[in-house]
């Protein structure tokens, strides 16, 4: 190691980083969703079906999937020099429970991705959230071809608390996206200040 | 697996990766004794004086690539591995090296239970508005 040089320049900004996990069940967008706001490109190990996983990896109601993300999605937002979001995809698939943990573990909050087609996929991420009170927004990726529900519907159906935002989405569409992460931000503090308000009283 | 030359080759699939050779590369270590369980969002920062990594002999192409890319912007853990196609488990080794040799220092991300700022959440919201 040589030392001694000059400094190059001004130190580096060492930006602020939070992260939201995008969470649901296996074909559900997730992938889709983080690729429309990321700017660079998710760490995706997609991986072709295999003859293999097919007992395993259920596409019953979704057979035009042919490959499913096998570790987790990864983006990035910068929102400015020293602010930047991370986005993680949840493995969809049960096997990949144990990643769950680590992922979590100081989120701002999270985004259970839900498809009206196959609700029943995503209980055991609404069910993670609420077990250890993360901040969830429910967005319901409204698919091609999928009949439409109203958003009380959703809720309903998915016995959610009054107070987890359900929005209506399209994983394609950056706009809509970007509308989801924001509702998250917003009821991550709503919830920080709900649990204030109940340590001061 | 290959000894027997039977050919039995989807004994593992795809999905489950490089056998041996990621931790081949930490020398088979999985954890380092420095390693405070990095998070996935730690940013990972190059000391100003680690400009020559190279001429450190005791330093893999690896380790030389984490301080060539954190001196230019630092970067959290889960870019490293993406960047650098390496298990996590793998590049938290690699830094506890590093940090180790003070040639990298870690900043923590917000600790877990506890939020950031709420003026922090607010520049989250506006920069997402303006994407």
């Amino acid at each position: 190691m040589i030392f001694g040089r000059s400094e190059r320049g001004k130190p580096p900004v060492e930006p602020v980083t939070l992260k939201i996990l995008v969470a649901g069940g296996f074909g559900v967008g997730k992938t889709t969703l983080v690729g429309a706001v990321s700017e660079i490109k998710p760490l995706r190990t997609e991986e072709v079906l295999t003859e293999a996983g097919r007992p395993i990896d259920d596409t019953s109601g979704v057979e035009g999937k042919h490959t499913t993300t096998v570790a987790m999605d990864f983006g990035r937002i910068t929102l400015r020099e020293d602010l930047v979001l991370y986005l993680f995809g949840t493995p969809g698939q049960d096997r990949f429970w144990f990643l769950w943990d680590e992922l979590a573990t100081g989120s701002l909050g999270a985004v259970v991705l839900a498809d009206t087609r196959r609700l029943e996929d995503c209980f055991a991420a609404v069910d993670y959230f609420e077990r250890r009170s993360i901040p969830f927004v429910v967005g319901v990726n409204c698919f091609e071809g999928a009949a439409r529900y109203p958003a009380d519907d959703v809720r309903q159906a998915l016995d959610l608390d009054p107070g987890v935002p359900v929005v209506l989405c399209d994983a394609r569409d950056r706009e809509t996206v970007k509308e989801v992460l924001i509702r998250v931000v917003q009821h991550a503090m709503a919830h920080a200040a709900d649990r204030r308000q109940a340590v001061t009283t | 697996m290959s000894g027997d030359g039977q050919g039995k080759r989807h004994w593992f699939d795809d999905e489950a990766g490089p056998v041996v050779r990621p931790y081949a590369m930490t020398r088979g270590r999985t954890t380092s004794p420095a390693q405070h369980r990095l998070d996935l969002i730690a940013v990972v920062v190059t000391e100003p004086h680690a400009y020559d990594p190279e001429a450190d002999q005791t330093l893999s192409p690896e380790h030389v690539d984490i301080v060539g890319l954190c001196r230019d912007a630092p970067q959290s853990v889960a870019e490293l591995a993406a960047e650098l196609d390496l298990p996590i488990g793998v590049v938290r080794v690699l830094i506890g090296d590093l940090v180790d040799e003070e040639m990298v220092h870690v900043t923590r991300p917000v600790p877990p239970a506890e939020l950031p700022d709420e003026s922090i959440l607010r520049d989250v919201i506006n920069g997402l508005r303006a994407l």
